[in-house]
């Protein structure tokens, strides 16, 4: 994602709002500014570390309806420093946000597997926090064939 | 509705193992984007939360946008360190909470 300075990411920001209103009924969809707003709300919007997360998607998703998802950080769940939380983003989707993991010290591992929809080819980013607030991300480029989400 | 929730979990265990879980609702997840035939938008409609507890402490709760997929499905896994039970439940947007729940036993 190419940097924006302040005055163009104010600009888009307040565009970007306005097509999301919108977006409700006319079938936008959110766009990076979104996603990292929703991700800058989870990090309280510190810098997330690359690396640490296995995250395991298709490259080429042939319906946008069902995606297997699998993520993995390797970290240790001990009680005193572990995995809390997992954020699921979808850069392009109508709403950024698919899904929030919570995890304990007896999760064991902080691994998990579902299934997501994505509307289109799109970036998807995961953000990982311990109990101790280091944060890690990765992310993946899905090309989607046909678009989930309906519409 | 939510209806028939499936489970895959371990009967038995030897304490300390880290034990995979398996789980799956039927439900629809109207994702609220879509249109119905005279392009109304048909109302969102989601499960929002499935939390996953042993003995009464969490292990795996996840906070579902309307990005999850039709029948929602988890993997994920549990350390066990004394025999008891996995609680399980799936909060619907309408206030209907699904419940489930597995014994298992812990050797060793």
């Amino acid at each position: 994602m190419r940097q924006l300075s302040r005055r163009e990411a104010l600009v888009f920001g307040t565009s970007g709002a306005a097509l999301t209103v919108v977006g409700w009924g006319a079938g936008v969809h959110a766009g990076p500014r979104e996603a990292a707003d929703a991700i800058a709300k989870f990090t309280g919007g510190k810098t997330a570390q690359k690396g640490k997360i296995a995250l395991d998607l298709p490259e080429i998703a042939e319906n946008g309806n069902i995606v297997p998802l699998s993520v993995s950080v390797d970290a240790p769940m001990a009680a005193d420093n572990y995995v809390s939380e997992v954020l699921v983003i979808a850069d392009h989707n109508p709403r950024p946000e698919v899904v929030k993991f919570d995890f304990t010290p007896m999760s064991g591992k902080a691994a998990a597997s579902t299934r997501i929809r994505l509307a289109e080819s799109q970036n998807v980013i995961v953000v990982a926090k311990t109990s101790k607030g280091a944060l890690f991300t990765n992310q993946r480029l899905v090309k989607v064939t046909v678009g989930g989400c309906g519409g | 509705m939510a209806a028939g929730p499936r489970l895959k979990v371990p009967t038995e265990a030897k304490k300390g193992d880290v034990i995979e879980i398996k789980t799956l609702i039927l439900h629809v997840m109207e994702s609220g984007q879509r249109k119905d035939k005279d392009g109304k938008t048909i109302p969102r409609k989601i499960i929002n939360k499935f939390t996953c507890t042993f003995n009464g402490k969490p292990v795996f709760t996840a906070n579902m946008e309307p990005a999850i997929a039709a029948n929602p499905y988890f993997q994920f896994f549990a350390k066990v360190e004394e025999s008891g039970t996995f609680k399980f439940s799936w909060t619907d947007d309408d206030g209907t909470v699904t419940t489930a729940e597995r014994k298992i036993k812990v050797s060793g």
